[in-house]
């Protein structure tokens, strides 16, 4: 079944590439020893700066309009915390008996965490860049803003990867957009429930036979 | 999906992300307090700890900056100091003439002009005056050109600032000889002055009449780099 659409994997994609970007000439910039392999301090520290500033492009290429509704959809489902997600956060998900919407509540967390992280990135190292018009403590503060953040951010992000790896449905769902059934039964059974329910309600005051076609089809 | 429970559930996420994207952004304004505080705390244990987990905490800790596309490296057996321009008497020097000289140690600390700072770090050389004295600089001479053999990092001094007891062509940090990534075998120190001064990677000292600015000095850095008067920074000076 389908589990994020086209904008969806594109947007995840697009921004996993501009990270990974960020994340590699950052660890070179920040590195002693990385910096002594690669040298070129310039040019890396040029492609650094360009990946950051297109970080907010694909984001906002995507939320607006129809192609975003999916996506605009499931933030509002990761802004939402049900009693079930506060059972599985007080058991560090041990709790099985819990019954998981679309995501799991350290998911929501991740994407709130890793949002707010990507923005304090992005404006700390505007100030890095752009220090001019800035008090040279504000530069001093987004340097370390910007490092401690990327430490956390980096762990956060490794976390991501380690469970996206070991769940490898999970992994399919954000390559390809679908998830088996039996999965989602299993890990999302409130998703999975709702996606099933014959007689689901009307989505933002009114959903017109087109839209339950498409949510049908898809 | 805007069905079932997945919409019942108390909206938090949005208030934790705006939470702390503010308390992140913020810190462009409170960091540096928040900075200066870590550096004193974890400064000292991180300097000490060498290759540990904490040397990867970013407090404490030289960063490494080269020019070139990759980093300059010269044996000390091949290492030579030029020293001449407007002296009387020009010489050159390798690594063992140079520590045959009378030698200071300095423990003061590093300070970049991008913020970060390392404490009591451990210097050894040789005083820049003595250096220059021994090429008996001429009456015109008033400021030095500093070359590296990375070809392309400069530095310049006015022979004033250059004769302080606290600059010094080191050979020695935390007591061991200098790496190539922190500008080994030879480099400078001069401790007043932000770390862009301290030229790596020193090659070749001329006498000049006037002060011509180096590398970093026409990327837009002050020429003279006193620590909490230039640059607009208000560090304590070392």
């Amino acid at each position: 079944m389908q589990r994020f659409d086209r904008t969806e994997r594109w947007l995840h994609w697009a921004n996993a590439t501009l990270v990974g970007v960020l994340v590699a000439t950052g660890a070179v910039l920040y590195s002693g020893d990385l910096s002594s392999i690669f040298g070129r301090r310039a040019l890396i520290e040029q492609i650094h700066v360009i990946a950051g500033l297109c970080l907010p492009i694909p984001f906002l290429l995507a939320l607006p309009g129809r192609r975003g509704r999916a996506l605009r959809r499931d933030l509002n489902v990761l802004n939402r915390f049900s009693a079930d997600d506060v059972r599985w956060l007080r058991s560090r998900g041990r709790d099985h008996t819990v019954r998981l919407g679309k995501f799991n509540p350290g998911q929501k967390l991740n994407t709130a965490f890793v949002g707010a992280a990507l923005v304090t990135m992005l404006a700390t190292g505007l100030v890095l860049r752009f220090f001019g018009p800035f008090p040279l403590a504000w530069r001093t503060g987004a340097t370390f803003i910007h490092d401690w953040t990327a430490l956390a951010l980096g762990l956060a992000i490794a976390g991501h990867i380690a469970l996206a790896v070991g769940d490898p449905h999970a992994l399919r769902g954000m390559l390809r957009g679908t998830v088996p059934e039996s999965w989602a039964r299993r890990k999302r059974p409130r998703w999975y429930e709702a996606e099933h329910r014959p007689d689901r309600p009307p989505e933002d005051g009114g959903v017109s036979g087109r839209k339950i076609r498409e949510r049908a089809g898809s | 999906m805007r069905i079932l429970e997945d919409m019942d559930g108390t909206p938090v996420g949005r208030r934790v992300f705006l939470g702390l994207a503010a308390f992140g952004v913020s810190g462009i304004v409170w960091g540096s307090k928040a900075a200066g505080l870590m550096e004193r705390l974890l400064g000292p244990i991180t300097v000490k700890d060498g290759s540990g987990l904490l040397g990867l905490l970013p407090t404490g800790r030289f960063r490494i900056y080269s020019v070139v596309g990759s980093l300059p490296s010269r044996s000390t057996a091949d290492w030579r100091l030029d020293v001449g321009g407007l002296v009387g008497a020009p010489y050159t020097i390798g690594y063992d003439e140079l520590l045959a000289m009378p030698a200071v140690e300095l423990t003061k600390d590093f300070q970049c002009v991008t913020g970060w700072r390392v404490p009591d770090v451990k210097w050894k050389g040789v005083p820049l005056a003595e250096v220059l004295d021994r090429a008996r600089p001429q009456p015109g001479a008033t400021a030095l050109r500093l070359e590296s053999f990375d070809g392309a990092y400069t530095e310049s001094l006015t022979l004033d600032q250059a004769r302080r007891s606290d600059v010094i062509v080191a050979y020695q940090l935390d007591g061991k000889p200098i790496s190539s990534a922190h500008g080994g075998p030879v480099r400078l120190y001069v401790a007043p002055m932000y770390g862009y001064k301290s030229l790596k990677w020193l090659q070749r000292i001329s006498l000049v009449d006037k002060v011509a600015p180096g590398y970093w000095e026409d990327q837009g850095y002050d020429v003279d780099a006193w620590i909490g008067h230039s640059n607009g920074r208000s560090d304590t000076p070392v």
